[in-house]
């Protein structure tokens, strides 16, 4: 079988788009090993996302919490405020060598909704956007933004009106125009080779620190630690540290109200195997199967599985996964924006929460690095909501 | 000999082409669907599609989704459609194939789905995400019960049709267009030159699916095939708001007017 990692991943998908998933994995393998392709990649992440982001040493944290080093890697300085767009230049580019004219993507919290409505912008592709209902409300910001960019948000009334559903119907939309689209997927999930093609363009968040760590500070950092929704910013910053086992790798997940109030997201802590959009993978679902319900205070955490790399990094006991609630979360938002000046992606601020109860209790030459996966702009109508102030 | 084999021998000596009926079980609710099985068989339908209501229909267009939620919402679980599978065999030999997505066989145990299906009376499994790259599993068990894992293949497929066909049992679904399901009122695709294509690598019965909502299509169809599928035409149908003796007389009566052409 291909396109497993262990006995994650496949392709569960209705036939229709079988042929499609092919040609796509041709392509990208082609893709990847033709030198004026990749070229053209890195150009635009230079050139037009800013790349290289800067590893920052957070010295003000670091000297408070009184324990290990804390760097954080700063995808929030990419164009569009996040690590999305990475992915995003990387796809767009194959679907504009695959010569399709129309893009489609899902969203949750709008951050992959942005960067795929930016990238269209700029290649003069059509770009329609699902995203659920209720994301829609919790972030009119970003709505706003992807309408600026160009492109088309079609609001997804069913089920949940969440991330889950906007993939479920950009996976339908997709079916139907089979012929002339290209799904940018936002996250490494997904049908193969969805899997495996974002995480290599994401590849390059962990390529990048690997090489700054080691000129900061000459050695390896002893833990690495993300965000865990999809999964593709830890899919990202984790993959060139994998065969380096001495480096601690850490999935924080959304524990929303907290993992015993049935209001989380936290599917590899409280998960099974299951089969949903194409992949075998953890999923927070019933005994029969009925994907369930879940909650964050980020929506971009707000997904009931994972990324099916990540299931076998879990099972393999790679890498290890734990969890933030919303309180944590929140709590790391304001320290970060008060101690160094950084507001953080809600998102971003369950690794930090993570990362700042460990800190204190490992030695001051230990070194963590934080993937700060967006920046917090998106958030502060949340953020203000919670405190109770009107803006 | 598979109740599906008898029923397409039997058409064919007939000259008659199959009618296969969708419903989703436990819409509106699982008593009703009793009776609308019994119903659909009286109308004429030769097999019937109990569709297991899911959170994600991934290849569901609205309507199908809303019946999905419907039965969902009213608490509807595998067991119950068992037992309902079961009731209906005391009275009906009709052939009943489950339309299911693979997580609820995954998640419930493949080899005790397949038991209590077989043990119920049920012929035939269509599931509509599960692509011959990931049948392994489920084609191993499904041979020990007898029970048909139908086939599925697209306008897209190409190529792909021999293998897809290639251990098919019972017929092979036709999915009439690029899309999900939902009644319409034109197919836009090539439907003779795609079945001349699906007939140049396999002789089992075919039947065509996917947005076909009245008589006038099922009849243009009827020549390139042995069978026509209809399900959000139907379920639309069950979804009007009725009361319960209209509701079954209008499944009669648009289940009879499909028959009449075929």
């Amino acid at each position: 079988m291909s396109g497993r990692f262990g006995r994650f991943g496949g392709q569960y998908v209705p036939e229709t788009v079988m042929n499609a998933l092919i040609e796509l994995e041709r392509e990208f393998e082609k893709a990847k090993q033709d030198k004026d392709f990749m070229e053209e990649y890195r150009y635009y992440l230079r050139e037009y996302s800013g790349r290289p982001t800067p590893l920052y040493y957070a010295e003000n944290l670091t000297k408070r919490l009184g324990g290990a080093k804390i760097y954080l890697k700063r995808e929030d300085l990419n164009h569009t405020g996040a690590h999305k767009i990475n992915n995003v230049l990387g796809q767009i580019l194959l679907a504009k060598r695959m010569n399709k004219k129309r893009v489609i993507a899902e969203t949750g919290a709008g951050q992959h909704g942005v960067a795929t409505a930016t990238a269209a912008a700029m290649f003069g592709m059509e770009c329609e956007i699902f995203m659920g209902e209720e994301d829609i409300k919790r972030q009119s910001l970003n709505v706003f933004r992807m309408k600026l960019l160009g492109a088309k948000v079609t609001p997804v009334k069913s089920g949940t009106g969440t991330l889950k559903d906007a993939v479920n119907e950009a996976i339908r939309n997709w079916v139907t125009n089979i012929n002339d689209t290209f799904y940018v997927m936002g996250s490494v999930v997904g049908p193969h080779p969805y899997p495996t093609m974002v995480r290599d363009f994401q590849r390059v968040i962990g390529d990048e620190a690997k090489e700054q760590i080691l000129q900061k500070e000459g050695r390896l950092p002893d833990y690495v630690i993300a965000c865990v929704g999809g999964g593709s910013n830890a899919m990202g910053i984790f993959y060139p540290f994998i065969e380096d086992k001495e480096v601690k790798l850490v999935g924080v997940e959304a524990a929303g109200e907290g993992i015993e109030t049935g209001k989380h997201a936290a599917t590899m802590a409280k998960g099974s195997v299951g089969v949903l959009h194409g992949m075998m993978t953890y999923l927070l679902q019933d005994e029969e199967g009925q994907i369930m319900p879940v909650y964050s205070i980020s929506a971009g955490l707000d997904y009931p599985g994972v990324g099916p790399e990540h299931a076998f990094l879990k099972e393999s006991n790679r890498a290890q996964y734990v969890y933030a609630t919303d309180e944590e979360a929140l709590a790391a938002f304001m320290d970060l924006s008060q101690t160094e000046g950084i507001i953080p992606a809600l998102e971003s601020a369950h690794a930090l929460a993570y990362a700042m109860k460990l800190a204190p209790n490992l030695r001051k030459d230990n070194i963590i690095i934080v993937n700060l996966s967006g920046r917090g702009d998106k958030d502060v109508n949340t953020v203000a909501k919670v405190l109770g102030v009107e803006l | 000999m598979n109740r599906i084999d008898k029923k397409f021998e039997a058409l064919k000596g007939g000259g008659r082409k199959a009618l296969i009926t969708f419903i989703t079980a436990g819409d509106p609710d699982i008593e009703t669907t009793y009776d609308i099985v019994l119903t659909l068989e009286e109308a004429g339908a030769d097999i019937i599609e109990l569709g297991i209501p899911y959170s994600d229909p991934l290849a569901d267009g609205p309507t199908i989704q809303a019946s999905s939620q419907r039965a969902l919402n009213k608490g509807v679980k595998i067991p119950d459609i068992m037992k309902i599978v079961e009731k209906i065999r005391l009275k009906s030999d009709i052939p009943l194939v489950y339309l299911v997505y693979y997580n609820s066989i995954f998640k419930y145990g493949i080899q005790k789905f397949l038991k209590e299906s077989k043990d119920a009376g049920i012929d035939g499994l269509i599931i509509p995400d599960l692509p011959i790259e990931e049948r392994k599993d489920i084609l191993e068990e499904v041979d020990k019960y007898d029970i048909y894992l139908i086939p599925l293949v697209a306008p897209t497929s190409k190529e792909r049709i021999k293998l897809i066909t290639e251990n098919g049992k019972g017929f092979v679904y036709c999915v009439s267009i690029t899309g999900v399901t939902g009644a319409r009122e034109d197919i836009e695709t090539d439907i003779e030159e795609y079945m001349k294509m699906v007939s140049q690598y396999t002789n089992m019965p075919k039947a065509i699916g996917f947005g076909i909502s009245t008589p006038e299509m099922a009849k243009k169809l009827k020549d390139f095939s042995d069978g026509i599928i209809v399900g959000s035409a139907l379920v639309e149908r069950i979804a009007k708001g009725y009361n319960k003796s209209e509701m079954l007389q209008e499944v009669k009566s648009f289940v009879s007017s499909l028959k009449e052409v075929l």
